[in-house]
């Protein structure tokens, strides 16, 4: 029964070589750039395509830390994703536990308008100018609040909490628990796994910031650190003409690629620890709002 | 008027009941009608002659006026063009890939080594657009980037990519491909895991291969994701990404990475033109939902399940 014939053989072989590209396709740009914030410049040049560099160096790394702007990116990016995570996931319990409930009057057309917001959107302009009417331009707050709740996220988490089963809240309301002590006591501690996905994904989108504070800021000292990675490693702006002009002797693309890696590092860091929350069921339920 | 009392009683009677929970929904309400809605109400910035110190409501009205001023721009027709093309070569490419990736990724004997494969696939989507155009910008220069630097040691003169407008395109769709299609590609493992066992185990009775199984069992066992997906991806259709286009936009290949969500911001926001930015902005979101809902009733007609 368990022999394999020779065309399955050669299926498995193309098929693990195939995939097996793919993903180290999808490392080696981050393995490239790592490589190349520690070669010395000159090797590069020499051969771009000679990944173990003859000697390491660090002048780069200690460049960018010396740049007070990057400092001030580490600040607010860190703020954003901390304060956006708290409001974030506080939001999605406190919502997702009501909108569960069946047979809450006015639950049907609350939930069929937060459906619409996935479809339907004012636009770039009207949003601009709730930022501006709110009085949230030019603060941290701009790049917290919108966003900080969406439809996608809320139904995901409305479907879990409705998937613990109903007896375990019963048996609490019988001994006389209102629905506060309910979420905080049942619900919360047996969402957990839930949580932590939204605090990851979250955590995430709030870390690679950068269309809001494009629209939201005109600040450099509200920049978080991809607008200064942009700066420096797209547009040559700026900040890519003080490194430049800085007598340190460590090559402008050499500083590239070391912010590249110490923007990236917090995500690549903690990745590894992402893989077990990724919940297949939690996002299937999803696809049929 | 008495039975109105008692139904205004029992109303107040069930909220009394139910307070708990009101009260725990209420900052969710008021956020949407806040950071969603109100943005909505916003849209009628097209059809006035907006002025920030008067506000939406005490600006004048013009009505389609922004409108017929658009429709007689030769650089929304550009623009059109962009984001139609784009948003197709998006979908045809970018589309089918997660889904043939899924398809394979379950063929793995090795658990594994499946379970490594999908870890570092899934890795790019949670990398900022930022950092991959980046990546891009510095790997294409046509002064250091390897690629040319590359190019250079076989002889050939280097290229601009991001410069000559034929590039772009497929420069867009290829990353968005390598950066999205191993996380787009969970949904499908997901539902094929729903698929029952029993299924290839008849097939298998019959003698079919690999190839055949995948066709004839997998394949058919996932249509229903594949076309809710499908679905809501049309509505998308106008949508390239801003942030990817930003990144790798530059004066040079403006003439093909102008796209209307670029052109909303660039005329938008840099150009002050609020009511005119609204209403590129209105344009977009309305074929959006034009196409789901096309989408949607071909599915219907074609007896399949639609997204409502």
């Amino acid at each position: 029964m368990n022999v394999r014939s020779p065309a399955d053989r050669i299926f498995d072989i193309a098929n693990y070589a195939v995939l097996t590209l793919f993903s180290l396709a999808c490392l080696f740009p981050f393995f490239y750039v790592a490589a190349f914030s520690v070669t010395p410049y000159s090797e590069y040049l020499a051969n771009p395509l000679k990944l173990i560099p003859s000697r390491l160096e660090f002048g780069a790394y200690q460049q960018i830390f010396d740049m007070p702007v990057i400092w001030s990116g580490y600040r607010n990016t860190i703020l954003i994703t901390v304060i956006g995570v708290a409001i974030n996931i506080t939001l999605l319990l406190m919502s997702a536990y009501p909108l569960s409930k069946t047979d809450l009057k006015g639950r049907n057309v609350i939930l069929m308008l937060i459906t619409f917001t996935m479809f339907f959107n004012g636009g770039l302009i009207p949003n601009f100018y709730l930022v501006k009417s709110l009085h949230l331009y030019n603060t941290l707050w701009s790049m917290i609040l919108p966003g900080a709740l969406t439809a996608y996220n809320l139904i995901l988490m409305k479907n879990f909490v409705g998937a613990i089963p109903r007896d375990l809240e019963e048996s609490a309301f019988m001994d006389g628990a209102n629905e506060l002590k309910v979420l905080w006591r049942i619900i919360i501690p047996l969402s957990k796994p839930a949580i932590a996905t939204f605090v990851i994904f979250h955590a995430v989108t709030q870390w690679n910031t950068f269309f809001s504070a494009i629209l939201y800021t005109s600040k450099r000292d509200l920049w978080p650190l991809m607008l200064i990675l942009r700066d420096l490693v797209v547009e040559d702006g700026g900040i890519a003409r003080d490194v430049m002009d800085s007598a340190a002797n460590v090559s402008t693309f050499t500083v590239k690629m070391a912010v590249i890696i110490a923007a990236t590092l917090p995500i690549i860091v903690v990745y590894p620890f992402l893989q077990r929350f990724f919940m297949k069921g939690l996002l299937v339920g999803s696809i049929k709002g | 008027m008495r039975t109105l009392t008692v139904r205004a009683g029992r109303t107040l009677d069930y909220i009394n009941k139910k307070k708990y929970l009101y009260l725990l929904l209420l900052p969710c309400v008021v956020y949407f009608a806040v950071f969603n809605y109100m943005p909505m109400y916003g849209v009628l910035i097209a059809f006035k002659d907006f002025n920030f110190a008067k506000g939406i409501l005490h600006s004048p009205w013009i009505g389609f006026e922004n409108f017929r001023y658009m429709f007689g721009l030769s650089d929304f027709y550009q623009v059109f063009w962009n984001s139609l093309t784009l948003g197709l070569m998006q979908l045809v490419f970018g589309f089918p890939f997660p889904i043939i990736l899924a398809l394979f990724l379950n063929e793995m004997r090795s658990l594994a080594y499946q379970r490594v494969t999908q870890t570092v696939i899934y890795l790019p989507h949670f990398i900022s657009w930022v950092i991959i155009g980046g990546i891009m910008v510095n790997f294409l220069s046509p002064s250091w980037g390897v690629v040319n630097l590359f190019l250079g040691k076989l002889g050939i003169e280097p290229i601009f990519f991001l410069a000559e407008t034929e590039y772009f395109r497929p420069l867009v769709v290829l990353s968005s491909m390598w950066k999205e299609a191993g996380w787009g590609s969970i949904i499908y493992l997901a539902a094929i895991a729903g698929i029952n066992s029993e299924q290839y185990e008849a097939a298998s009775i019959d003698g079919a291969s690999r190839m055949r199984k995948i066709w004839h069992v997998t394949l058919p066992g996932i249509k229903s994701t594949i076309i809710v997906l499908l679905i809501l991806r049309l509505g998308q259709i106008m949508n390239n990404g801003f942030e990817q286009i930003f990144v790798l936009q530059n004066p040079m290949n403006l003439e093909v990475s102008e796209v209307f969500e670029t052109y909303a911001y660039h005329v938008g926001i840099i150009g002050g033109r609020f009511s005119f930015g609204t209403t590129v902005g209105l344009f977009t979101s309305v074929i959006g939902l034009i196409f789901l809902l096309l989408a949607n009733r071909v599915a219907k007609w074609m007896k399949e399940d639609g997204i409502w």
